[in-house]
């Protein structure tokens, strides 16, 4: 009888097992609790860092009752692999999430979720910082608040950059 | 043939989302000019300081240069996030 040994693949490296992105612009409401375990869930990373941005009921001085975002289909999720892909530059990351919400939404509904796993806290907090920062100033979403006047009228308006976001950006620039 | 885009405000601004130019080559500021003298009443929604420009669907200076079957955009500061 003749025995037929076949030869082993080679092991994926945990690094690469470890090192997956998630990128994804949704019309649906964000599930932040399954984002997290989607994330943490085997990454053997000791660290995860998430942040998330909802919608505020106030802004610029009126009462916002609602928001839409606009977004440009195609530049937007290549913009977010490059942020992505410069984070993993600096810092020693296993999995990145982001979820970027767009359509219309409703006041306290999760806009954007970044989620960062790593074997450091150091890394998981700064990177997840960072990603905020450059999606702030760079990914194409441009956002449309509902506002009511003091007499509850409803108008629409486009809400304008921050210079505080660019000077936030800047930091990494300069360190 | 070049396939422009506008985002957001500007889109709003300008009455159109995309337009197309046949047999355009030049730089950005080349092509954002040829369309302000195309469409006069653009020009200050299109010649802000602040609006941004993506070539292909990457962020662009004005100096970049633009050839048949590009992809361009332009649009406001982004507010995302």
């Amino acid at each position: 009888m003749k025995l037929h040994f076949s030869r082993r693949l080679p092991a994926v490296s945990g690094a690469n097992m470890k090192a997956v992105d998630r990128i994804e612009v949704c019309e649906t409401p964000l599930d932040v609790a399954a984002e997290y375990t989607a994330l943490q869930g085997n990454s053997g990373d000791g660290a995860c860092a998430l942040f998330v941005g909802s919608v505020r009921d106030f802004n610029a001085g009126s009462d916002v009752c609602g928001l839409a975002l606009e977004h440009y289909p195609g530049m937007t999720e290549k913009s977010l692999q490059q942020i992505i892909n410069d984070a993993r530059d600096r810092w020693s990351l296993g999995r990145v999430t982001i979820v970027h919400r767009v359509g219309p939404m409703q006041i306290n509904d999760e806009i954007v979720f970044v989620g960062v796993t790593s074997p450091h806290r150091q890394a998981a907090f700064a990177a997840c910082q960072y990603i905020m920062d450059r999606l702030k100033t760079e990914a194409p979403f441009w956002k449309r608040e509902a506002v009511a006047d003091e007499f509850g009228k409803p108008s629409e308006r486009w809400v304008e950059a921050r210079a505080s976001d660019a000077a936030e950006m800047e930091k990494w620039s300069a360190g | 043939m070049v396939k422009v885009l506008f985002f957001a405000r500007l889109r709003q601004q300008l009455g159109m989302g995309e337009i197309t130019l046949e047999d355009f080559s030049g730089s950005l500021s080349e092509l954002r000019k040829t369309l302000c003298e195309q469409h006069p009443d653009w020009s200050p929604h299109l010649q802000r300081d602040d609006i941004r420009m993506a070539l292909n669907q990457e962020l662009a200076e004005t100096g970049a240069q633009v050839k048949a079957g590009d992809e361009v955009a332009f649009f406001p500061p982004v507010t995302g996030g």
